[in-house]
């Protein structure tokens, strides 16, 4: 009989945890996170379609055993009312991201052809710039933003994973 | 009914039948105190916030009800937080009140703001800023709720100045809604069954009580299992208790300061059944090397304490006691002999290397202890202190009554003693309750003597003085080549410091005066304390050392050959 989180392989899980919208939640959930020393890739917050309920996506680093650290200590927050492990599950997973490229003279028709292919949007029009907002996986923002990284990107910011299963399921109700 | 703040708290700590509330006032609470006579709470000035709230702490412990403290804003707040820490860890259930200054005021760093609900995120169960009056009912009715059910713990509540003065219609809620927090009571049925085909299977199996069994109230459904399959059971320090210690079956207290006979049974168990316990680090060293050959069930009120340090067979949730009475009928009975006798074997090895059947005319701790117990029949309460002395007592004193030691066992918090005594005091006046505390700890906190004569707290104070911070001393001699920095510890005249208070003081420097000072002490009606000037360098064994698997331990070097029979057996410690 052996011990600690030591055994299985690390990867990307996602967790759709829902909380009551309290004050003070949220700093209840990244206090976790950073007190047992959890390594959290992205994190993201909004309301869900229950009045009063907070719906969050955390995406963490994690093997088998960290996991279930992390979603027994999550339930132990008071005002944590369910947590999903929906990394296997069939899953719409998507993330924004805001990128203001440099972009003058022929610059900004090539931008223009790269937004079309990735089915993205300029939002923005400036002299010297454009932004471009794009919605996808991580893996198409991640290319996306590499084929505009040779142009000069002089602001990102992108959103982290929201997720939601696929199909008639629903992530929520009581544990 | 309308009223303000202050009232609506005061009408709720009535309703969840709070007695008594430790604390000091100060600027943020005003309003709150300038209610309070008005209500039928009796409220214990202390002399430091730390220490209001190890006796709500020690209160809690002792009777099983919340313990209520109180603070001001700022740095009432933060002397609070050593208190609510230990009581956390422990999962002694409190609720701290603080005030907080005026919402105008929030975030601004004005006087004596500081961010307390910031600070005590990490060390309570939860918390609550109250920045609006209409929510302060539900919230104080949540917070005892959360105190005392589940795994219990501390919970504070900040209240900001204009909320306590602000009126609005008071309601006292009767039912609380927390759709995210609901305990699991009862052992799921599949699982107790498992747990009980491993325990009928096992050979060599060991029961582990913690601290969990005593706050369920378990203690006649584990003597029921523990008799009907004779199974041995070590328990951990918080755990002492569980089963009487002087029950054949008692092994006593595990781990790094446990005896031989306790760690080798863990070691060499095919089954390890852990009750009402975190699995500590204390108690099983490096987890990777706890209990090789044994399975493991494991059960806990708590999810989250489950395979967190050790992984575990059958994982079963539940309340100490629903889990046993449900395990009793599934678990046949059985003889171990052969195990027991084993054990047995062990135990008068160690028996035979216990110091107090060494001759020696030294003033040795273990002796004042052992004192004690007999003097008191270790019906006690005892409240120990952290280090040597923590250590001493939880060896010497076997204590039979459920409940009967309070010590900081989680944060290991020095200072605990005397105030959370004062707890314990305050909420058995029908118990005696006696003070085990080092030269060091007790120095901490001791301003709280004056406490005592105040609340007329028949207190029985042991100082068991080497005039080192020992424990300290002690790894420092057997790991780092006694370079004894930082340990050696200056203290004042003890007796004329008592005295001082208005306490009658005593000193001890013989072994042959021990006897009738305890007697003494126990035969006077108010409080006293003695000093006892132990040994100077004397150490607390078996000891294992960080790191090494519990059957590893470092054991008492014989210097003198005793000459009871017991003793002309070979072999090593205590
Ligand atoms: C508040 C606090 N500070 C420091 C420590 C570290 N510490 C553990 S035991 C100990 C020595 C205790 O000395 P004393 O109270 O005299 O007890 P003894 O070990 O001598 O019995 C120290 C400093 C602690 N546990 N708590
Ligand atoms: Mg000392």
């Amino acid at each position: 009989m052996i011990s600690e989180a030591q055994s299985g392989v690390f990867s990307r899980r996602t967790l759709v945890v829902l909380m009551e919208d309290k004050p003070g939640v949220l700093s209840h959930v990244t206090n976790l996170f950073r007190r047992r020393n959890y390594n959290i890739e992205s994190l993201t917050v909004g309301h869900s379609e229950t009045p009063g309920i907070s719906r969050m996506t955390v995406v963490v680093h994690a093997n088998d055993a960290v996991l279930e650290q992390v979603i027994k200590q999550l339930y132990k927050l008071i005002n944590v009312t369910k947590v999903t492990d929906i990394t296997d599950d069939a899953a719409v997973i998507r993330e924004l991201a805001l990128i203001k490229v440099h972009a003058t003279g022929a610059d900004r028709a090539e931008i223009k052809q790269l937004v079309d292919i990735f089915r993205a949007q300029i939002i923005d029009v400036a002299h010297e710039s454009l932004t471009v907002e794009v919605t996808g996986t991580e893996d198409k923002i991640d290319s996306m933003i590499e084929m505009l990284r040779p142009f000069g990107i002089k602001e990102l910011t992108r959103t982290g994973r929201v997720a939601m299963v696929r199909g008639a399921a629903r992530t929520n109700g009581d544990r | 009914m309308r009223l303000n703040g202050a009232q609506i708290l005061w009408e709720c700590l009535v309703r969840e039948g709070v007695e008594v509330v430790f604390g000091i006032t100060g600027g943020a609470v005003l309003p709150i105190y300038d209610e309070m006579p008005k209500y039928p709470v009796h409220h214990v000035t202390m002399r430091h916030e730390q220490a209001a709230a190890h006796a709500a702490d020690g209160y809690a412990r002792a009777t099983g009800k919340v313990g209520v403290c109180m603070a001001t804003s700022g740095p009432g707040a933060t002397n609070l937080v050593t208190g609510i820490a230990t009581a956390q860890m422990d999962s002694s259930p409190i609720v701290a009140i603080t005030g907080q200054v005026a919402t105008s005021a929030l975030g601004t760093d004005g006087f004596q703001e500081v961010d307390t609900t910031g600070i005590t995120l990490p060390i309570t169960k939860h918390n609550y800023l109250i920045t609006n009056v209409k929510d302060l009912a539900r919230s104080v009715r949540e917070a005892f709720y959360i105190a005392r059910t589940g795994k219990p713990g501390a919970v504070l509540i900040d209240i900001v100045k204009d909320a306590q003065q602000a009126e609005c219609e008071f309601e006292y809620p009767e039912q609380v809604y927390l759709p995210g927090y609901r305990p699991h009571v009862r052992g799921n049925p599949r699982q107790i069954k498992q747990a009980a085909e491993l325990i009928n299977a096992a050979q060599r199996p060991v029961i582990i009580a913690g601290r969990g069994v005593l706050i369920a109230h378990a203690e006649a459904e584990l003597r029921a299992l523990a008799e009907k399959a004779n199974i041995p059971v070590v328990t951990t320090l918080l755990g002492k208790s569980a089963l009487p210690e002087t029950h054949p079956l008692c092994l006593g207290m595990g781990g790094m300061h446990g005896e031989a006979y306790a760690n080798w049974a863990m070691q060499e168990a095919d089954l390890i059944f852990g009750i009402g316990t975190r699995f500590d680090d204390r108690l099983t060293s490096t987890a990777s090397t706890f209990a090789p050959k044994a399975k493991v069930i494991h059960a806990d009120i708590e999810p989250a304490e489950i395979s967190k340090r050790i992984r575990v067979d059958v994982p079963i949730v539940g309340d100490a006691r629903n889990v046993l009475q449900a395990l009793l009928p599934l678990v046949r009975e059985a003889e171990h002999t052969e195990w027991l006798e084993c054990i047995a074997k062990w135990r008068e090895d160690t028996l035979a290397h216990d110091i107090l059947w060494q001759e020696t005319d030294e003033l040795v701790p273990q002796y004042v202890i052992r004192s004690i117990w007999e003097a008191t029949c270790g019906e006690a309460i005892m409240v120990s202190d952290v280090g040597q002395n923590q250590m001493w007592e939880a060896q010497y004193y076997l204590h039979n009554r459920p409940g009967g030691l309070i010590s900081s066992g989680g944060l290991g918090t020095m200072g605990f003693a005397l105030p959370a005594a004062i707890g314990a005091a305050m909420g058995r006046p029908d118990c005696r309750v006696w003070v085990v505390a080092g030269d060091g700890g007790f120095q901490m906190t001791l301003q709280e003597l004056a406490t005592v004569v105040q609340e007329k707290l028949p207190l029985k104070i042991a100082i068991l003085n080497n005039g080192f911070l020992g424990m300290v001393r002690q790894w420092q001699e057997l790991f780092y080549n006694k370079n004894y920095s930082g340990s050696p510890l200056l203290g004042p005249d003890f007796v004329k410091l008592a005295e001082a208070y208005g306490i009658p003081g005593l000193r001890v420097t013989r072994k042959e005066d021990v006897v009738g000072a305890v007697q003494q002490a126990e035969a006077m009606e108010g409080p006293v304390l003695i000093d006892f000037q132990i040994e100077q360098e004397h150490n607390v064994y078996p000891i294992v050392p960080v790191g090494q698997p519990i059957h590893q331990m470092l054991r008492r070097p014989i210097k003198v050959r005793a000459q009871s029979a017991a003793c002309e057996r070979q072999g090593g410690e205590a």
